[in-house]
C-alpha cells in the first residue's frame, strides 16, 4: 500500500465516521444494552433487587409454552401473509407493468392501502368484520363473531396483512419486471413459447434475485407483526405473536431482563431468517457480483 | 383627580394581570393547587361531579382536575405504571383497582396514609375493601367503590335459588332449553376472579398468609376445578362460556335464553333499562356455594384512591382523596353510577337501599368477601392463572392442579414468561 493509498483509506474512514458513530450509537448500542439487559433478573418496579442471572431469562423463556405457542402464531401469520402477498403482489406488478391507459394513476391507486398507517387499516377491518357494525357479515349472509375464534382471527389477521402490504410488495416486482429484457422475451414468443411460459421460464428467474428481496423484506417484517394484531385481538384467541409476548414482558409487567431476553429472542428469529434467505437461497445483498451470479 | 385616575387604572392592570396569570400558571405562589386525579372514565359523571364539589369545598386549597384513563383495567394500569416508572409528577391522584396496592406500594410509587387523613379514610369501612387497601400493615389508599358478584335468576322458572354451584348446575340441566348458566370464561381477569371464588368458597387460597408463597391446598383447589370443569362441559353452559366476559354474559341473559347468571350489579339497573319484561322475575342471591352448608367467599373489585409519590402537592392530594372517598360522595356515586360503596352504613341508607333493592345480599358477600392475593407479582399470578384454566372445557383437575402450581410458582419468581 503505498502513501497515496493509505491518505485516500483514512480519508474515506473520516468521511464515513459520522454516519458510522450515529449508526453505533442508535443501532449497536441499544441491542448491546438489550443482551446486557437480558442477562439479568431485573424489574423496574423493583430497580434493588436487579441480580445477575446469567442465561437464567434465556432458559425460562426457552421452556415456557407462551413463547413456543407465539413462535408458531408469527410463523402461522409469517408464512401466511408473504405467500398470499406474493401471489397476489406478481399479479398486481403484471397489471402494472402492463397497463397502456393512465398508468400513473392505476400505480398510486394500488398504492393506497401501503401509505395507509397499519393502526387505521386494522381499525377499519375490525369494524368491517365486527358482527354488529360491520358489513362482512351482511355481504356473506350470516351471523359470525369472526374475532372470537383462532381460526378466523387468523384469517381476519392474514387478510388485514396481505391488503396492507400487497402494494409494496407489487413495487418491489414491478421494478422487477423492467429488468426482464425485451429481447428475450421477443425471442421466446418467436420461439412458439407461450405466455405462461415465458413467465415461468424467462420472467421469474430474470426476476429471482428480486423477489427474494421482495419476499426477504416482507419475511422481516411479518415476523416482527405487532400492531395489526393488538388492534384486531390483543393477542386474545392464542393469536399472540412473539413481539407482544416482547411488548407485555417489557411494557405491561416492566420485566426488563426478561422482556430484553425476549426481544433478543426475536432479533436472533430476524438473523435465522436473513441467513437462510442469503446463503441458503442466494438472496442478493446489494454487492454487484452477487446479483450477476 | 388625575392621579387618581391613574391609581385606578393601575390597580385595574393588576387585578387583570392577577387573574390572567392565575389562569394559566402554576408557577405564582397565589394560584389554586391542581391535582390530577387519574381514574376509570365512569360514565354517569358523579366522579367528576366529586371532584369539582371537593375543590369547592376546599375553599381554594386545590383543584381536581379528572383525567379519564379506559374502561379496561390491564389498559389503565399499563398507562399508569409507564408513567409511574419515569416518575410522572402530573399524577396526584390514583384511582387504584384493588389489585394493584401490593404493587403500586411495594413499588414505592404512592405513599402511605397517616395521621388524621387516615383515620378518615379508614372510618366506618367494611373490612375487605379496606383490607385491600392495606399491605403489610399499612394503609395506602382510602376505600371508594367496591363490587361483588351475585346470583341472578329468573324467578319465574326457579322458585327457590340453588346454593351450590353443583345444585345450580343440576338444576339448570332439567330445565331443557331454557337452562342455560351464564358465567364469565374469557381468558382474563374475569377467569382469575371465578377461579378465586371458587376456591376462596372451598376454604383455599392461592397464596399462603405469608403472601409470599403458594398455598393452592390439594382439596379445594380440586373442589374449584371440578366445579369449572362440570359447568364448562355441561350441556347447562353458554356455547361461548370461553370469551364471555361481564358485558356478554349481561347481553345473553337480557336476550331470555339463560335462567341463571353470576355478575356484578350493575346488571340490574341495565335490565331494567333494557328489558323491564325480564327484569320482573329476576331475582338474587349469594354467589353459590361450592360445599354445602359453607357460605360463598367472593374475590372482590372496586378501587380505592391512592396518592402518587412523585406528586408536587402531596398533602393537599391526601385531603382531596379523603374527602372524594367521603359518604357523601360515595353515596353520590351508588346513586348515579350504581357503585356499590365501602361504608357499611350506606347499605342502610333509603336511597342506596332504593338503587340496591338486594343490598342486604350484597352487604352480606362483602362481609365474608375474600381477597385476590395480596403480592406486588398480582399481575404474573392473575395471568398464569387465566392461562392454564383457558378453556375451562379442558381442565382436567387433577392434572391442572399440578400445572397451576407449577405456573404460579414461576410467576412468583418473576421467571416465567407472564
Amino acid at each position: 500500500m503505498n502513501l497515496r493509498q493509505r491518505n485516500e483509506r483514512r480519508l474515506a474512514w473520516l468521511l464515513c465516521a459520522p454516519a458510522v458513530t450515529v449508526l453505533i450509537g442508535v443501532i449497536v448500542y441499544p441491542i448491546l444494552y438489550a443482551v446486557w439487559l437480558s442477562l439479568f433478573r431485573y424489574d423496574l418496579r423493583f430497580p434493588e433487587q436487579r441480580v445477575f442471572v446469567g442465561l437464567d431469562n434465556y432458559v425460562s423463556i426457552l421452556t415456557s409454552e407462551v413463547w413456543w405457542q407465539a413462535l408458531g402464531n408469527t410463523l402461522i401469520l409469517t408464512i401466511g401473509s408473504v405467500s398470499i402477498e406474493l401471489l397476489l403482489g406478481f399479479i398486481l406488478a403484471l397489471i402494472m407493468h402492463h397497463t397502456l391507459f393512465w398508468r400513473r394513476a392505476v400505480r398510486a391507486a394500488m398504492l393506497i392501502p401501503y401509505a395507509m398507517i397499519t393502526v387505521v387499516a386494522a381499525m377499519a377491518w375490525k369494524f368491517a368484520f365486527d358482527p354488529t357494525t360491520g358489513f362482512i357479515d351482511a355481504l356473506l349472509d350470516r351471523e359470525q363473531a369472526w374475532l372470537t375464534q383462532r381460526g378466523s382471527a387468523f384469517l381476519v389477521i392474514i387478510l388485514t396483512e396481505v391488503w396492507k402490504t400487497t402494494p409494496f410488495m407489487a413495487l418491489l416486482l414491478m421494478a422487477g419486471l423492467t429488468l426482464v429484457p425485451h429481447e428475450l422475451i421477443q425471442a421466446a414468443r418467436v420461439d412458439g413459447a407461450n405466455a405462461w411460459q415465458r413467465f415461468i421460464k424467462i420472467v421469474v428467474p430474470t426476476m429471482k434475485p428480486v423477489i427474494l428481496v421482495a419476499v426477504l423484506f416482507r419475511t422481516l417484517d411479518a415476523f416482527r407483526i405487532f400492531d395489526t394484531v393488538f388492534i384486531l385481538t390483543r393477542g386474545a384467541q392464542n393469536t399472540e405473536t412473539v413481539s407482544m409476548v416482547g411488548y407485555n414482558t417489557l411494557l405491561v409487567s416492566l420485566n426488563l431482563g426478561l422482556g430484553s431476553a425476549v426481544s433478543v429472542l426475536i432479533f436472533v428469529g430476524v438473523l435465522i431468517i436473513s441467513i437462510v434467505f442469503i446463503k441458503g437461497f442466494g438472496t442478493p445483498t446489494g454487492r454487484r457480483g452477487e446479483i450477476d451470479s | 383627580m388625575k392621579l387618581l385616575t391613574k391609581v385606578r387604572l393601575i390597580l385595574v392592570l393588576a387585578i387583570i394581570g392577577g387573574m390572567l396569570s392565575s389562569g394559566c400558571s402554576r408557577q405564582k405562589g397565589e394560584a389554586i393547587p391542581l391535582l390530577n386525579w387519574y381514574v376509570f372514565n365512569e360514565p354517569s359523571g358523579a366522579f367528576s361531579m366529586a371532584a369539582r364539589q371537593c375543590s369547592e369545598a376546599s375553599q381554594g386549597a386545590y383543584q381536581v382536575e379528572l383525567i379519564p384513563l379506559p374502561a379496561d383495567t390491564d389498559q389503565q394500569r399499563e398507562q399508569l405504571v409507564r408513567r409511574l416508572a419515569a416518575g410522572d409528577t402530573a399524577i396526584d391522584i390514583i384511582g387504584m383497582d384493588v389489585i394493584w396496592t401490593a404493587e403500586f406500594a411495594q413499588a414505592k410509587w404512592i405513599l402511605p396514609w397517616t395521621g388524621h387523613v387516615a383515620e378518615q379514610a379508614k372510618a366506618g369501612r367494611l373490612a375487605a375493601p379496606l383490607q385491600s387497601a392495606t399491605y403489610q400493615n399499612q394503609l395506602w389508599g382510602a376505600p371508594f367503590t367496591t363490587n361483588a358478584q351475585l346470583l341472578w335468576y329468573r324467578t319465574d322458572r326457579i322458585n327457590t335459588a340453588p346454593e351450590t354451584w353443583d345444585e345450580m348446575i343440576h338444576l339448570a340441566e332439567t330445565l331443557g332449553k331454557t337452562g342455560i348458566i351464564q358465567a364469565q370464561g374469557e381468558r382474563y381477569e374475569g377467569l382469575t376472579v371465578f377461579f378465586i371464588s371458587l376456591l376462596a368458597s372451598a376454604g383455599g387460597s392461592v397464596l399462603d398468609e405469608s403472601g409470599t408463597r403458594i398455598s393452592l391446598a390439594q382439596e379445594p383447589t380440586l373442589f374449584a376445578l371440578s366445579v369449572m370443569a362440570r359447568l364448562a362441559n355441561s350441556v347447562a353452559a353458554d356455547r361461548n362460556l370461553a370469551t364471555a366476559r361481564e358485558d356478554q354474559t349481561r347481553l345473553a341473559f337480557e336476550s331470555g335464553n339463560a335462567s341463571f347468571m353470576v355478575n356484578y350489579t350493575f346488571v340490574w339497573p341495565s335490565a331494567q333499562e333494557n328489558t323491564p319484561e325480564i327484569a320482573e322475575h329476576i331475582g338474587w342471591a349469594r354467589w353459590p356455594a361450592v360445599i354445602e352448608g359453607k357460605p360463598s367467599r367472593f374475590a372482590i373489585g372496586g378501587i380505592n384512591l391512592a396518592v402518587s409519590a412523585y406528586s408536587l402537592h402531596p398533602e393537599l392530594a391526601f385531603q382531596a382523596a379523603a374527602c372524594i372517598a367521603s359518604v357523601r360522595h360515595q353515596q353520590r356515586a351508588a346513586e348515579l353510577g350504581g357503585l356499590p360503596p365501602t361504608i357499611a352504613a350506606l347499605y342502610d341508607d333509603p336511597k342506596v337501599r332504593e338503587i340496591f333493592p338486594f343490598a342486604d345480599v350484597l352487604h352480606s358477600t362483602l362481609r365474608d368477601a375474600v381477597l385476590r392475593p395480596q403480592t406486588p407479582l398480582y399481575n404474573d399470578v392473575s395471568l398464569a392463572i387465566s392461562r392454564i384454566l383457558h378453556p375451562m372445557r379442558a381442565i382436567d383437575p387433577q392434572r391442572d392442579v399440578v400445572r397451576l402450581r407449577d405456573a404460579i410458582t414461576r410467576a412468583l419468581n418473576s421467571e416465567g414468561l407472564l
